[in-house]
Protein backbone atom coordinates (compact mmCIF):
# COMPACT_ATOMS: atom_id res chain seq x y z
CA UNK A 1 0.00 0.00 0.00
CA UNK A 2 2.83 2.39 0.83
CA UNK A 3 4.50 1.68 -2.52
CA UNK A 4 1.26 2.50 -4.37
CA UNK A 5 0.92 5.71 -2.38
CA UNK A 6 4.53 6.60 -3.14
CA UNK A 7 4.05 6.08 -6.87
CA UNK A 8 0.85 8.13 -6.86
CA UNK A 9 2.53 10.97 -4.96
CA UNK A 10 5.46 10.96 -7.39
CA UNK A 11 3.11 11.06 -10.39
CA UNK A 12 1.16 13.86 -8.75
CA UNK A 13 4.26 15.98 -8.16
CA UNK A 14 5.40 15.32 -11.75
CA UNK A 15 2.02 16.47 -13.08
CA UNK A 16 2.14 19.60 -10.92
CA UNK A 17 5.61 20.46 -12.25
CA UNK A 18 4.33 19.82 -15.78
CA UNK A 19 1.39 22.15 -15.15
CA UNK A 20 3.86 24.80 -14.03
CA UNK A 21 6.17 24.45 -17.01
CA UNK A 22 3.86 23.97 -20.02
CA UNK A 23 3.66 26.97 -22.35
CA UNK A 24 0.42 25.71 -23.89
CA UNK A 25 -2.31 26.55 -21.38
CA UNK A 26 -4.57 23.71 -22.52
CA UNK A 27 -1.84 21.20 -21.63
CA UNK A 28 -1.38 22.91 -18.26
CA UNK A 29 -5.11 22.60 -17.57
CA UNK A 30 -5.07 18.88 -18.36
CA UNK A 31 -2.01 18.42 -16.12
CA UNK A 32 -3.78 20.14 -13.22
CA UNK A 33 -6.78 17.87 -13.88
CA UNK A 34 -4.44 14.86 -13.46
CA UNK A 35 -3.20 16.35 -10.17
CA UNK A 36 -6.80 16.51 -8.91
CA UNK A 37 -7.56 12.97 -10.07
CA UNK A 38 -4.49 11.52 -8.32
CA UNK A 39 -5.34 13.54 -5.21
CA UNK A 40 -8.78 11.90 -5.25
CA UNK A 41 -7.11 8.47 -5.35
CA UNK A 42 -4.87 9.47 -2.42
CA UNK A 43 -7.93 10.61 -0.46
CA UNK A 44 -9.40 7.18 -1.05
CA UNK A 45 -6.22 5.54 0.24
CA UNK A 46 -6.38 7.82 3.30
CA UNK A 47 -9.85 6.40 4.10
CA UNK A 48 -11.76 9.53 3.13
CA UNK A 49 -14.30 8.30 0.54
CA UNK A 50 -16.55 11.35 0.96
CA UNK A 51 -13.76 13.74 0.07
CA UNK A 52 -12.54 11.48 -2.75
CA UNK A 53 -16.00 11.59 -4.31
CA UNK A 54 -16.19 15.38 -4.11
CA UNK A 55 -12.65 15.85 -5.44
CA UNK A 56 -13.22 13.46 -8.36
CA UNK A 57 -16.49 15.13 -9.37
CA UNK A 58 -15.31 18.70 -8.90
CA UNK A 59 -11.55 18.70 -9.38
CA UNK A 60 -11.45 16.40 -12.35
CA UNK A 61 -14.70 17.34 -14.12
CA UNK A 62 -16.08 20.76 -13.24
CA UNK A 63 -12.84 22.70 -12.72
CA UNK A 64 -11.39 21.29 -15.94
CA UNK A 65 -14.55 22.24 -17.83
CA UNK A 66 -14.44 25.78 -16.47
CA UNK A 67 -10.74 26.15 -17.34
CA UNK A 68 -11.21 24.75 -20.84
CA UNK A 69 -14.04 27.21 -21.55
CA UNK A 70 -11.89 30.06 -20.21
CA UNK A 71 -8.78 29.10 -22.19
CA UNK A 72 -10.88 28.78 -25.33
CA UNK A 73 -12.09 32.34 -24.84
CA UNK A 74 -8.71 33.89 -24.07
CA UNK A 75 -5.22 33.22 -25.43
CA UNK A 76 -4.13 29.62 -25.66
CA UNK A 77 -0.39 30.21 -25.41
CA UNK A 78 1.50 31.86 -22.60
CA UNK A 79 3.63 34.77 -23.76
CA UNK B 1 14.61 6.76 4.07
CA UNK B 2 12.40 6.03 7.04
CA UNK B 3 11.22 9.60 6.93
CA UNK B 4 10.27 9.21 3.26
CA UNK B 5 8.11 6.13 3.77
CA UNK B 6 6.48 7.56 6.90
CA UNK B 7 5.68 10.96 5.50
CA UNK B 8 4.70 10.13 1.91
CA UNK B 9 1.45 12.09 2.03
CA UNK B 10 2.99 15.04 3.83
CA UNK B 11 5.71 15.25 1.19
CA UNK B 12 3.08 15.24 -1.55
CA UNK B 13 1.07 17.98 0.15
CA UNK B 14 4.22 20.02 0.85
CA UNK B 15 5.37 19.77 -2.77
CA UNK B 16 1.97 20.78 -4.13
CA UNK B 17 1.84 23.82 -1.83
CA UNK B 18 5.35 24.92 -2.85
CA UNK B 19 4.70 24.38 -6.59
CA UNK B 20 1.40 26.28 -6.34
CA UNK B 21 3.09 29.17 -4.53
CA UNK B 22 5.89 29.18 -7.12
CA UNK B 23 3.36 29.47 -9.96
CA UNK B 24 1.47 32.26 -8.19
CA UNK B 25 4.62 34.28 -7.47
CA UNK B 26 6.67 33.80 -10.61
CA UNK B 27 4.37 33.22 -13.59
CA UNK B 28 3.20 36.18 -15.63
CA UNK B 29 0.09 34.74 -17.25
CA UNK B 30 -3.13 35.33 -15.31
CA UNK B 31 -4.70 32.01 -16.27
CA UNK B 32 -1.53 30.22 -15.13
CA UNK B 33 -1.82 31.99 -11.79
CA UNK B 34 -5.35 30.68 -11.37
CA UNK B 35 -4.14 27.15 -12.18
CA UNK B 36 -1.54 27.71 -9.45
CA UNK B 37 -4.29 28.58 -6.99
CA UNK B 38 -6.06 25.34 -7.87
CA UNK B 39 -2.91 23.27 -7.23
CA UNK B 40 -2.25 25.15 -3.96
CA UNK B 41 -5.80 24.29 -2.86
CA UNK B 42 -5.31 20.61 -3.61
CA UNK B 43 -2.13 20.56 -1.54
CA UNK B 44 -3.88 22.04 1.47
CA UNK B 45 -6.74 19.53 1.23
CA UNK B 46 -4.27 16.66 1.06
CA UNK B 47 -2.41 17.97 4.11
CA UNK B 48 -5.58 18.33 6.21
CA UNK B 49 -6.79 14.83 5.33
CA UNK B 50 -3.34 13.35 6.06
CA UNK B 51 -3.32 14.96 9.53
CA UNK B 52 -6.57 13.19 10.40
CA UNK B 53 -5.38 9.76 9.28
CA UNK B 54 -4.96 6.87 11.68
CA UNK B 55 -2.71 3.97 10.76
CA UNK B 56 -4.66 0.85 9.75
CA UNK B 57 -7.80 2.92 10.24
CA UNK B 58 -11.13 2.54 8.52
CA UNK B 59 -13.38 5.18 7.00
CA UNK B 60 -15.77 6.82 9.51
CA UNK B 61 -18.81 4.98 8.15
CA UNK B 62 -20.60 2.25 10.10
CA UNK B 63 -21.51 0.41 6.92
CA UNK B 64 -21.45 -3.06 8.49
CA UNK B 65 -21.71 -4.26 12.10
CA UNK B 66 -18.56 -5.10 13.99
CA UNK B 67 -16.49 -2.10 13.00
CA UNK B 68 -14.27 -0.82 15.78
CA UNK B 69 -14.95 2.81 16.61
CA UNK B 70 -11.46 3.21 18.07
CA UNK B 71 -9.82 2.45 14.72
CA UNK B 72 -11.61 5.04 12.63
CA UNK B 73 -9.95 8.04 11.05
CA UNK B 74 -10.87 11.51 12.23
CA UNK B 75 -14.12 12.72 10.58
CA UNK B 76 -13.67 16.41 11.43
CA UNK B 77 -10.99 17.34 8.82
CA UNK B 78 -12.92 15.35 6.23
CA UNK B 79 -16.07 17.38 6.87
CA UNK B 80 -14.02 20.58 6.72
CA UNK B 81 -12.33 19.69 3.41
CA UNK B 82 -15.60 18.50 1.90
CA UNK B 83 -17.22 21.92 2.15
CA UNK B 84 -13.96 23.70 1.28
CA UNK B 85 -13.74 21.88 -2.07
CA UNK B 86 -17.23 22.99 -3.09
CA UNK B 87 -16.57 26.59 -2.03
CA UNK B 88 -13.26 26.45 -3.89
CA UNK B 89 -14.83 25.71 -7.25
CA UNK B 90 -17.27 28.64 -6.96
CA UNK B 91 -14.48 31.06 -6.06
CA UNK B 92 -12.36 29.65 -8.89
CA UNK B 93 -15.19 30.26 -11.36
CA UNK B 94 -15.42 33.85 -10.14
CA UNK B 95 -11.66 34.29 -10.67
CA UNK B 96 -11.88 32.78 -14.15
CA UNK B 97 -14.71 35.04 -15.23
CA UNK B 98 -12.75 38.06 -13.96
CA UNK B 99 -9.77 36.89 -16.03
CA UNK B 100 -11.99 36.60 -19.11
CA UNK B 101 -13.27 40.13 -18.53
CA UNK B 102 -9.72 41.43 -18.07
CA UNK B 103 -8.76 39.83 -21.38
CA UNK B 104 -11.79 41.38 -23.09
CA UNK B 105 -10.84 44.80 -21.69
CA UNK B 106 -7.05 44.88 -22.05
CA UNK B 107 -6.56 42.36 -24.83
CA UNK B 108 -3.84 40.53 -22.87
CA UNK B 109 -3.47 38.22 -19.90
CA UNK B 110 0.13 39.19 -19.21
CA UNK B 111 0.25 40.71 -15.73
CA UNK B 112 3.35 42.80 -16.59
CA UNK B 113 1.47 44.59 -19.33
CA UNK B 114 -1.66 45.41 -17.36
CA UNK B 115 -0.96 48.67 -15.62
CA UNK B 116 -3.22 48.18 -12.60
CA UNK B 117 -1.82 44.74 -11.87
CA UNK B 118 1.87 45.65 -11.96
CA UNK B 119 4.01 45.64 -8.84
CA UNK C 1 14.78 41.28 -9.38
CA UNK C 2 11.15 40.38 -8.82
CA UNK C 3 11.93 36.74 -9.48
CA UNK C 4 14.79 36.81 -6.97
CA UNK C 5 12.57 38.27 -4.25
CA UNK C 6 9.93 35.65 -5.05
CA UNK C 7 12.41 32.79 -4.81
CA UNK C 8 13.79 34.06 -1.48
CA UNK C 9 10.25 34.38 -0.11
CA UNK C 10 9.41 30.92 -1.38
CA UNK C 11 12.50 29.50 0.32
CA UNK C 12 11.52 31.07 3.62
CA UNK C 13 7.98 29.72 3.37
CA UNK C 14 9.27 26.27 2.41
CA UNK C 15 11.68 26.16 5.37
CA UNK C 16 9.01 27.17 7.86
CA UNK C 17 6.48 24.78 6.40
CA UNK C 18 8.94 21.89 6.36
CA UNK C 19 9.99 22.48 9.97
CA UNK C 20 6.40 22.52 11.17
CA UNK C 21 5.22 19.58 9.04
CA UNK C 22 8.10 17.34 10.17
CA UNK C 23 6.95 17.78 13.79
CA UNK C 24 3.45 16.44 13.13
CA UNK C 25 3.22 12.68 13.65
CA UNK C 26 1.54 10.74 10.87
CA UNK C 27 -1.10 8.15 11.66
CA UNK C 28 -0.64 8.24 15.43
CA UNK C 29 -3.69 8.08 17.69
CA UNK C 30 -3.98 11.09 19.96
CA UNK C 31 -6.44 13.39 21.61
CA UNK C 32 -9.01 14.04 18.95
CA UNK C 33 -12.28 15.91 19.06
CA UNK C 34 -13.53 13.45 16.50
CA UNK C 35 -13.57 10.66 19.08
CA UNK C 36 -16.77 11.94 20.57
CA UNK C 37 -18.42 12.08 17.16
CA UNK C 38 -17.29 8.55 16.30
CA UNK C 39 -18.35 7.02 19.61
CA UNK C 40 -21.61 8.87 20.13
CA UNK C 41 -22.54 9.96 16.61
CA UNK C 42 -24.74 6.98 15.73
CA UNK C 43 -26.66 7.23 19.00
CA UNK C 44 -27.05 10.96 18.92
CA UNK C 45 -27.95 11.53 15.27
CA UNK C 46 -28.89 8.11 13.86
CA UNK C 47 -26.67 8.53 10.80
CA UNK C 48 -24.18 5.77 10.04
CA UNK C 49 -21.99 8.09 7.98
CA UNK C 50 -20.21 10.12 10.64
CA UNK C 51 -18.95 12.71 8.15
CA UNK C 52 -22.55 13.49 7.19
CA UNK C 53 -23.45 13.72 10.88
CA UNK C 54 -20.60 16.20 11.46
CA UNK C 55 -21.40 18.29 8.37
CA UNK C 56 -25.16 18.50 8.87
CA UNK C 57 -25.79 17.97 12.55
CA UNK C 58 -22.81 18.98 14.68
CA UNK C 59 -21.64 21.70 12.32
CA UNK C 60 -24.97 22.49 10.67
CA UNK C 61 -24.84 26.22 11.20
CA UNK C 62 -21.36 26.33 9.71
CA UNK C 63 -22.67 24.49 6.65
CA UNK C 64 -25.38 27.11 6.24
CA UNK C 65 -22.64 29.73 6.22
CA UNK C 66 -20.64 27.84 3.61
CA UNK C 67 -23.71 27.47 1.41
CA UNK C 68 -24.24 31.21 1.59
CA UNK C 69 -20.58 31.76 0.60
CA UNK C 70 -21.33 29.64 -2.47
CA UNK C 71 -24.40 31.75 -3.16
CA UNK C 72 -22.38 34.97 -2.83
CA UNK C 73 -19.73 33.73 -5.25
CA UNK C 74 -22.39 32.79 -7.81
CA UNK C 75 -24.06 36.15 -7.36
CA UNK C 76 -20.77 37.98 -7.85
CA UNK C 77 -20.20 35.98 -11.02
CA UNK C 78 -23.61 36.98 -12.32
CA UNK C 79 -22.90 40.61 -11.46
CA UNK C 80 -19.54 40.60 -13.28
CA UNK C 81 -21.15 39.05 -16.35
CA UNK C 82 -23.96 41.59 -16.23
CA UNK C 83 -21.45 44.47 -16.29
CA UNK C 84 -20.52 44.02 -19.92
CA UNK C 85 -23.49 43.12 -22.08
CA UNK C 86 -22.67 42.59 -25.69
CA UNK C 87 -25.07 42.33 -28.53
CA UNK C 88 -25.79 38.77 -29.47
CA UNK C 89 -23.87 37.52 -32.45
CA UNK C 90 -25.51 34.50 -33.93
CA UNK C 91 -22.49 32.56 -34.99
CA UNK C 92 -23.50 29.09 -36.15
CA UNK C 93 -22.41 26.51 -33.60
CA UNK C 94 -20.73 23.48 -35.04
CA UNK C 95 -22.66 20.42 -33.81
CA UNK C 96 -20.87 17.53 -32.16
CA UNK C 97 -20.47 14.30 -34.07
CA UNK C 98 -23.21 11.68 -33.99
CA UNK C 99 -21.28 9.32 -31.71
CA UNK C 100 -20.55 12.02 -29.11
CA UNK C 101 -24.14 13.28 -29.30
CA UNK C 102 -25.67 9.82 -28.83
CA UNK C 103 -23.23 8.94 -26.06
CA UNK C 104 -23.97 12.12 -24.15
CA UNK C 105 -27.72 11.63 -24.46
CA UNK C 106 -27.33 8.06 -23.26
CA UNK C 107 -25.08 8.98 -20.31
CA UNK C 108 -26.94 12.06 -19.12
CA UNK C 109 -29.88 10.33 -17.32
CA UNK C 110 -27.54 7.71 -15.84
CA UNK C 111 -25.25 10.35 -14.30
CA UNK C 112 -28.28 12.25 -13.06
CA UNK C 113 -29.59 9.07 -11.41
CA UNK C 114 -26.23 8.39 -9.74
CA UNK C 115 -26.13 11.96 -8.44
CA UNK C 116 -29.61 11.65 -6.97
CA UNK C 117 -28.69 8.33 -5.36
CA UNK C 118 -25.59 9.88 -3.79
CA UNK C 119 -27.67 12.75 -2.38
CA UNK C 120 -30.43 10.56 -0.96
CA UNK C 121 -28.14 7.97 0.63
CA UNK C 122 -25.83 10.57 2.15
CA UNK C 123 -26.52 9.58 5.74
CA UNK C 124 -25.89 5.86 5.16
CA UNK C 125 -22.96 5.54 2.76
CA UNK C 126 -20.20 7.94 1.67
CA UNK C 127 -21.81 10.77 -0.22
CA UNK C 128 -24.29 13.51 0.43
CA UNK C 129 -25.54 16.80 -0.81
CA UNK C 130 -22.23 18.36 -1.76
CA UNK C 131 -20.90 15.39 -3.73
CA UNK C 132 -24.24 14.54 -5.31
CA UNK C 133 -24.81 18.15 -6.31
CA UNK C 134 -21.39 18.22 -7.97
CA UNK C 135 -22.16 14.99 -9.86
CA UNK C 136 -25.48 16.44 -11.07
CA UNK C 137 -23.74 19.61 -12.22
CA UNK C 138 -21.12 17.54 -14.08
CA UNK C 139 -23.98 15.78 -15.92
CA UNK C 140 -25.18 19.19 -17.13
CA UNK C 141 -21.61 20.10 -18.12
CA UNK C 142 -21.50 16.96 -20.26
CA UNK C 143 -24.79 17.98 -21.86
CA UNK C 144 -23.41 21.42 -22.66
CA UNK C 145 -20.28 19.95 -24.24
CA UNK C 146 -21.91 17.12 -26.14
CA UNK C 147 -25.23 18.57 -27.27
CA UNK C 148 -24.28 22.07 -28.38
CA UNK C 149 -26.96 24.73 -28.42
CA UNK C 150 -29.13 23.28 -25.66
CA UNK C 151 -29.77 25.51 -22.65
CA UNK C 152 -31.34 25.09 -19.26
CA UNK C 153 -34.07 27.52 -18.35
CA UNK C 154 -32.39 30.18 -16.26
CA UNK C 155 -35.48 30.96 -14.20
CA UNK C 156 -35.91 27.31 -13.32
CA UNK C 157 -32.33 26.89 -12.09
CA UNK C 158 -32.52 30.12 -10.10
CA UNK C 159 -35.84 29.02 -8.60
CA UNK C 160 -34.52 25.60 -7.61
CA UNK C 161 -31.47 27.22 -6.02
CA UNK C 162 -33.64 29.56 -3.97
CA UNK C 163 -35.88 26.65 -3.04
CA UNK C 164 -32.89 24.71 -1.71
CA UNK C 165 -31.69 27.61 0.42
CA UNK C 166 -35.19 28.32 1.67
CA UNK C 167 -35.74 24.68 2.59
CA UNK C 168 -32.51 24.65 4.64
CA UNK C 169 -33.50 27.77 6.60
CA UNK C 170 -37.11 26.61 7.04
CA UNK C 171 -35.93 23.30 8.51
CA UNK C 172 -33.64 25.18 10.86
CA UNK C 173 -36.37 27.57 11.98
CA UNK C 174 -38.81 24.69 12.46
CA UNK C 175 -36.27 23.13 14.79
CA UNK C 176 -36.07 26.45 16.62
CA UNK C 177 -39.85 26.52 17.04
CA UNK C 178 -40.36 22.89 18.03
CA UNK C 179 -37.15 22.14 19.88
CA UNK C 180 -34.75 24.33 21.70
CA UNK C 181 -32.26 25.51 19.09
CA UNK C 182 -31.65 26.21 15.43
CA UNK C 183 -31.45 23.06 13.28
CA UNK C 184 -32.81 20.94 16.14
CA UNK C 185 -33.55 17.43 14.84
CA UNK C 186 -37.30 17.31 15.38
CA UNK C 187 -37.95 14.07 13.47
CA UNK C 188 -37.47 10.67 15.14
CA UNK C 189 -34.02 9.16 14.67
CA UNK C 190 -35.34 5.76 13.67
CA UNK C 191 -33.19 2.67 13.31
CA UNK C 192 -29.66 3.38 12.16
CA UNK C 193 -29.04 1.94 8.71
CA UNK C 194 -32.54 2.38 7.30
CA UNK C 195 -33.16 4.79 4.46
CA UNK C 196 -35.71 6.75 6.45
CA UNK C 197 -33.80 7.48 9.62
CA UNK C 198 -31.40 10.01 11.12
CA UNK C 199 -33.99 12.76 11.69
CA UNK C 200 -33.58 15.79 9.47
CA UNK C 201 -30.16 14.90 8.03
CA UNK C 202 -31.51 13.44 4.72
CA UNK C 203 -33.88 16.40 4.28
CA UNK C 204 -31.10 18.94 4.81
CA UNK C 205 -28.79 17.02 2.50
CA UNK C 206 -31.50 17.06 -0.17
CA UNK C 207 -31.80 20.84 0.21
CA UNK C 208 -28.00 21.18 -0.01
CA UNK C 209 -27.88 18.89 -3.05
CA UNK C 210 -30.57 20.92 -4.80
CA UNK C 211 -28.75 24.12 -4.03
CA UNK C 212 -25.24 22.99 -4.95
CA UNK C 213 -26.43 21.27 -8.13
CA UNK C 214 -28.41 24.21 -9.45
CA UNK C 215 -25.76 26.70 -8.32
CA UNK C 216 -22.89 24.98 -10.14
CA UNK C 217 -25.08 24.38 -13.20
CA UNK C 218 -25.95 28.06 -13.19
CA UNK C 219 -22.24 28.98 -13.02
CA UNK C 220 -21.46 26.78 -16.03
CA UNK C 221 -24.47 28.17 -17.87
CA UNK C 222 -23.28 31.74 -17.21
CA UNK C 223 -19.78 30.93 -18.46
CA UNK C 224 -20.99 29.22 -21.64
CA UNK C 225 -23.59 31.88 -22.36
CA UNK C 226 -21.04 34.64 -21.91
CA UNK C 227 -18.49 32.97 -24.13
CA UNK C 228 -21.02 32.49 -26.91
CA UNK C 229 -21.73 36.19 -26.93
CA UNK C 230 -18.15 37.41 -27.20
CA UNK C 231 -17.22 38.39 -30.76
CA UNK C 232 -14.29 36.55 -32.22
Amino acid sequence: MEIIAGILVLLMIASAIAAASFQDLMNAVIASCIVSLLAALLFYLLQAPDVAMAEAAIGAALVTGIFVIAVKRTKRFEE
Amino acid sequence: MNFLSEYTYYIGAFSLIIIGLYIILVKKNLMKVIIGFSIFDTGIYLFLIAVGYLREGTAPVFSKPGLDAGKMVDPVPQALVLTAIVIGVAVLALAVILAIKIYAHYGTLNLRKIKEQRW
Amino acid sequence: MRKLISIILLGMVATGLFMSISQIPFGEPGERIGDHFINQGVNETGATNIVAAVVVSYRGFDTLGEVSVLFTAAMGLGAVIGLVRRKKTHTPIEPASLIVYTGCRFLFPVILLVGTYIVIHGHLTPGGGFQGGAVIASAFLLMYLGCRGKRIRENLSRGLESLGGLLFILLGVTGLVIGRDFLFSFLPEGEAGNLISAGIIPLIYMAVGLKVGSELTGIIDHLIEDTDELPE
